[in-house]
């Protein structure tokens, strides 16, 4: 029987994994937005386990928003991605710093 | 039981291919793992009886959004040795981020101080229960003004992506329809009065 317990424990190690790659990939953007689409999946998770042990479809309901708006998110980040790339021709978060002045 | 034995079978390979999306040095191999990733939270989710969200997850994140990143990874000639040369720097913050929050996370769900919600066993379905019905009625009745909004979200998104990377290259000659149509014969043509001429 899977427990409440056992999902939310897989969603925090997958919440801390999103987490961890942001720290180590702090020079490339595009594993940078793979790790808040991890971190998005994560959360999604403690939606759906809550929803189904507490017996009320609206948890499955935001998940489906938070969908919507995540792959709005990553459409919008990866066409700024692309002009960046065509501008400064690097994704290097470092080099990014020309509103430093 | 033989859910759970499908749980935890599902649940390592997810976090296996989670691990690989982060440490893997090639952001191909980051993407496709991503994807198997989805398919993995897509099993688990059916497993909890979310069949629906479990295929929007297929259809949307592997079918659009992952294939979006993959078109992005192949289209930008990134140096990724040189993106890659800090990498080992970051690992003692690195893990203790990642060791905090889950401490913390496994702190509160071990309280069991959760409201006093039975944690052991999800409530019974009726036998003809379908998710996909349920979810529906819920979305178009008490979340109907919100889809509205998060389809204009998309809406706004789609434009504006393509309002981003939309570019007119410098010395391309691109025809004007609206010129094209609305020319006449006295635009182009001059006919000269002259008289004629004897060859020399």
């Amino acid at each position: 029987m899977i427990t409440l317990a056992h999902v939310l424990s897989l969603s925090a190690i997958l919440f801390a994994i999103g987490v961890a790659g942001v720290f180590l990939n702090r020079r490339n953007v595009i594993v940078l937005l793979m790790c808040i689409e991890l971190m998005l999946l994560a959360v999604n998770f403690n939606f759906v386990a809550f929803s189904r042990f507490l017996g009320n479809i609206g948890g499955q309901v935001f998940v489906f928003f938070i969908l919507t708006v995540a792959a709005a998110e990553a459409a919008i980040g990866l066409a700024i991605l692309v002009v960046l790339f065509r501008e400064r021709s690097t994704i290097d978060v470092e080099d990014l710093d020309s509103l430093q002045g | 039981m033989f859910s759970t034995i499908l749980f935890f079978i599902f649940a390592g390979v997810l976090v296996c291919a989670a691990l690989g999306v982060i440490l893997s040095r090639n952001p191909v191999y980051s993407a496709l793992l991503l994807v198997l990733c989805f398919f993995n939270s897509a099993v688990i989710w059916v497993l909890l009886d979310a069949e629906f969200l479990g295929i929007v997850l297929v259809l949307v994140y592997v079918g659009a959004v992952m294939v979006l990143f993959l078109f992005v990874v192949m289209m930008l000639d990134v140096n990724m040795a040189q993106l890659r040369r800090e990498f080992v720097g970051y690992w003692p913050l690195t893990a203790a981020v990642a060791g905090f929050v889950v401490f913390a996370m496994i702190n509160v769900i071990v309280a069991r101080h959760l409201g006093g919600m039975d944690l052991k066993s999800a409530p019974a379905l009726p036998a003809d229960y379908s998710n996909t019905r349920a979810l529906g009625v819920e979305l178009f009745t008490r979340y109907a003004y919100p889809a509205q909004v998060a389809a204009v979200i998309l809406l706004v998104a789609s434009i504006a992506a393509i309002v981003l990377t939309l570019r007119q290259r410098k010395g391309a000659k691109p025809q004007d329809i609206a010129k094209q149509v609305a020319v006449r014969a006295k635009d182009r043509v001059r006919l000269v009065k002259m008289a004629s001429e004897k060859r020399p």
